[in-house]
């Protein structure tokens, strides 16, 4: 009965999502009015897009997981996940609106016209990214529709993949706002109804106020992260977001370079609302599932309505969740898939409708075959783990490169490849240690962020400051563009001509 | 320390070390096999330091390219010190002797000689020999290159007209490469769509028959008409967004339809994500313009123009679709050619802008029939390289 409810949400929700890409821009848009047709994207709708392309299945069911391993510690990765956009908000958005790029490559081109080698490896560093980025939400498509129905693990994968490469390669997803803003709504509400079922159901019973310090003990005898690990995380979430190249790509959306900036602030609201959720779900989680173990702690909130309803209305709300899972990991997905696909056929088939959409297959297509040979790693973890690389390249030339004149394109080289060496490698070599050893050294390995994301900057400081000859002859007049607020811009109709009519 | 850690550390160190040694190979291999005999390594010497000249002359006689310039040229000719001088002074000086003021003052007047004489000068001073020769783009001379040796025998005479040579040709490749951007500006401003005289007469007469019937009406249309054209005068720019070309085809299509009435019926499906997009100034337009025309005018019941516009990847696809009596193919083909003038300019300005902005694979798809009506497909990449930002602010 479960499987039959879940199979039900989830075919819902592909095809829902398929049905608005395909048909959601003639829904929207088809007029015969002029100003309403160009009427630009309300701030309201473009950071509920960003929002629902954001939230990831590391948000949905890694946060609630990671609460039940790691107890207070946990909670550090929501704060990360939304404090990320604090750092967009202060020193990216509006500069990287008005610079016109489309992307980090793009980006690396407008503020070094003369390097192509620099471009070239941006380009690469995002195909990695998003790559690395992809893997996680076929994990958890894996994760939940096994847990959810019993279907063999590669199930879910292949219909995360093969839905979002229906939609992008048939030119669907061309309206991809509204698509993503309806995924964020929706999420929110998969999460909302069975936290208020559950809720109500059990909070009589912990009203007593010995029972909540009980609780209170419980949540804190767990043995959290060291505060390396803490540290190191939080720069890595804080850092990270910055470079998401899937996340950047929204900001284009805003007319201005102050849309952008409203926008980024009504998607702190929108994220700090959504967390609430999981977060109350992974300590309810303690009490009621502490059994699962390390390997299924991600299935918290699936399996959460079952412990503690049962008959058809666990059932119903399992079913809600998975809905909500799977529209977290396709919108999440088709995000990426876009970035990914955009940078490919730009790169290596000359931006053609047929190399976009070769590109598109092998964005989805490649993850999926990484993700059934590699096991589940804990969600959060290995999207912590994406952000502390995302962190120690892509940020530090966004960052210096918005902000410092004298950065040179050598400089960003060094640093950017001094980054993603150590990261990388500090990663690889954390996988093959055994889970138990706990030094400072082997902490520094699986968490390299503390080390790794200063010292891609001082590398790139350094370099750029012994390469000074090398300052771009343009660099002034970029930063004028990235910093001087544009003209503002005119919608459609707006004119003398309208106060006639 | 874990056996893991201990295996990932060798590894490590191991690949690393094959990488070092695999790298100096490499090196080691090419710098023998490359190098013949002594005549062949001088030769090489020299076309290596001419090659490294070459692109620092690329931008004409600028301090910062002369300077890099003179320093490979010093060693080419392998003298003690190597000046390039523009008409009025000194660009770069690269000395391996103390470049005193008082050489620096005599190289001046030697290269202002030069410049009037327009001939190689040898100057024999106490120690130090002087050698300029002049840099002649188009039968002027436009600068001087100046060697200073212990002894200039014949041969280094000879030596330093022959750079003299090599830097004028470099000289006048850039002066050419300048003259060819700014030959292809002055085609872009040509190729930039014109409002039809046509249309202009046919709006007057549609206003003017309104002045009498509907006076507050001829109002709104002159209005209307005023800021068409201002749009279309406007000097600023050779982009604008998505947004500016849709509110300026309303008012072209408003002017229209006071000819017309309700003969043309026009939908849009814009994607709000495109809007921002940056555009080729009054690249739509044309393309409405000729729907209207070639389109719909024909036909006593009038039609349906849909204008839709949508976000594949790093690209917008802009479509503009008329219901009305087509094209032959092959007359389009001859126009879009060039082969057929007065038909269709405007397609084929767009057209060949289209291709001279974002290269040959991206002009306009036209698919047509006679009385098959017509679509037509823009796709513009939404990134705009830098090149043209620096236009654009200078405009």
């Amino acid at each position: 009965m479960t499987g039959v409810l879940s199979i039900l949400a989830l075919l819902m929700v592909c095809v829902a999502t398929m049905l608005i890409a395909f048909y959601g821009l003639r829904l929207s848009r088809t007029t015969s009015d002029f100003y309403v047709a160009s009427r630009t994207v309300k701030p309201w709708w473009n950071a509920s897009a960003i929002g629902g392309e954001y939230l990831s299945a590391a948000s949905f069911l890694g946060v609630a997981g990671l609460i039940v391993l790691s107890g207070q510690s946990g909670l550090w990765f929501p704060i990360g996940y939304t404090a990320g956009y604090l750092m967009l908000l202060l020193f990216v958005a509006a500069p990287l609106r008005r610079s016109q790029a489309y992307t980090i490559p793009d980006f690396a081109q407008i503020r070094f016209e003369d390097s192509v080698l620099l471009r070239k490896i941006t380009t690469y560093l995002v195909v990695i990214i998003c790559w690395l980025y992809i893997v996680p939400q076929m994990h958890g498509a894996s994760l939940t529709l096994s847990i959810a129905t019993g279907l063999p693990g590669w199930v879910g994968p292949v219909i995360v993949a093969a839905v979002v490469c229906l939609t992008v390669v048939s030119g669907g997803m061309r309206s991809v706002t509204f698509v993503q803003a309806f995924q964020y709504w929706f999420k929110l509400a998969a999460l909302v109804i069975p936290t208020l079922f559950v809720l109500f159901q059990v909070m009589p019973e912990y009203s007593v106020p010995e029972r909540a310090a009980a609780v209170a003990g419980q949540l804190q005898s767990i043995g959290g992260m060291s505060l390396y690990e803490t540290i190191s995380i939080i720069l890595a979430l804080l850092f990270g977001t910055l470079g998401l190249p899937h996340v950047l790509v929204r900001f284009y959306t805003n007319p201005s370079g102050q849309a952008a900036r409203t926008t980024t602030a009504i998607v702190l609201c929108l994220l700090s609302v959504f967390y609430l959720l999981p977060t109350t779900l992974g300590v309810l989680g303690i009490l009621y599932t502490q059994d699962l173990g390390a390997n299924n702690a991600d299935a918290t909130i699936l399996l959460l309505p079952q412990r503690i309803f049962d008959g058809f209305l666990a059932d119903l709300l399992t079913a809600i969740v998975v809905g909500g899972a799977f529209a977290a990991f396709l919108s999440t997905t088709s995000g990426l898939a876009v970035s990914l696909a955009g940078a490919l056929s730009q790169e290596f088939f000359q931006g053609t409708v047929r190399g976009f959409r070769i590109s598109t297959v092998l964005a989805t297509a490649l993850p999926v075959l990484i993700a059934l040979l590699t096991n589940s790693l804990a969600l959060a973890g290995a999207i912590g783990n994406v952000f502390a690389f995302t962190a120690s390249t892509i940020c530090p030339l966004l960052l210096l490169g918005i902000w410092w004149r004298s950065l040179t394109a050598r400089g960003a080289i060094a640093g950017m490849s001094v980054g993603a060496a150590c990261c990388g490698l500090a990663l690889l070599g954390s996988n093959m240690l055994p889970e138990s050893s706990d030094s400072l050294w082997v902490l520094m390995l699986r968490q390299p962020a503390a080390w790794s994301v200063p010292l891609a900057f001082v590398v790139m400081i350094l370099v750029s400051k012994s390469t000074r000859r090398r300052v771009p002859a343009n660099a002034d007049r970029v930063m004028e563009l990235l910093h001087v607020p544009e003209r503002s811009y005119k919608p459609a109709g707006d004119t003398g001509a309208d106060r006639l009519r | 320390m874990s056996p893991a850690l201990q295996i990932t550390l060798i590894v490590t160190i191991v690949v690393v070390g094959i990488a070092i040694v695999g790298y100096l190979g490499f090196k080691i291999s090419r710098s023998t096999n490359e190098l013949g005999t002594y005549a062949e390594e001088a030769t090489f010497q020299a076309l290596h330091h001419m090659s490294i000249a070459v692109p620092h002359l690329g931008r004409g006689l600028t301090e910062e390219g002369a300077a890099k310039s003179a320093k490979a040229l010093r060693k080419l000719l392998g003298c003690s010190a190597f000046l390039i001088s523009d008409t009025r002074a000194i660009l770069a000086t690269d000395a391996a002797i103390e470049f005193t003021a008082d050489l620096e003052a005599h190289a001046q007047s030697v290269s202002s000689s030069v410049i009037g004489s327009q001939k190689t000068q040898v100057h024999r001073t106490s120690g130090l020999d002087l050698v300029a020769a002049p840099i002649m783009v188009g039968g002027q001379a436009v600068g001087t290159v100046t060697a200073l040796a212990e002894r200039a025998g014949a041969s280094f005479v000879r030596a330093v007209s022959e750079v003299a040579v090599f830097v004028s040709a470099q000289v006048t490749t850039a002066e050419l490469d300048e003259s060819k951007a700014q030959l292809l500006e002055a085609q872009m401003r040509a190729l930039r769509a014109q409002i039809s005289p046509h249309f202009i007469y046919n709006s007057l007469n549609a206003i003017a028959s309104f002045i009498n019937t509907d006076p507050a009406r001829a109002r709104e249309l002159v209005i209307e008409f005023a800021d068409f054209t201002r749009y279309s005068f406007r000097r600023r720019g050779e982009f604008t967004t998505l947004a500016e070309e849709l509110e300026a085809i309303d008012r072209y299509l408003l002017l229209e339809k006071a000819r017309f009435g309700d003969r043309i019926k026009v939908s849009l499906q814009i994607a709000p994500e495109v809007l921002p997009t940056q555009i080729p100034f009054l690249c739509l337009q044309p393309l409405v313009e000729n729907a209207v025309h070639h389109g719909l005018e024909a036909r006593p019941d009038g039609g349906r123009i849909s204008i839709t516009a949508t976000e594949d990847g790093l690209h917008a696809v802009i479509a503009v679709e008329d219901d009305g009596a087509g094209m032959d193919p092959e007359q389009l083909a001859s126009v879009l050619a060039g082969t057929t003038v007065n038909m269709h300019v405007g397609l084929r300005n767009v057209d060949v802008r289209l291709r001279q902005l974002y290269g040959n694979a991206n002009g306009l798809l036209i698919d047509t029939a006679p009385g098959a009506g017509t679509l037509i497909t823009l796709r513009i990449p939404k990134f705009r390289p830098p090149q043209g930002l620096e236009t654009d602010v200078l405009a």
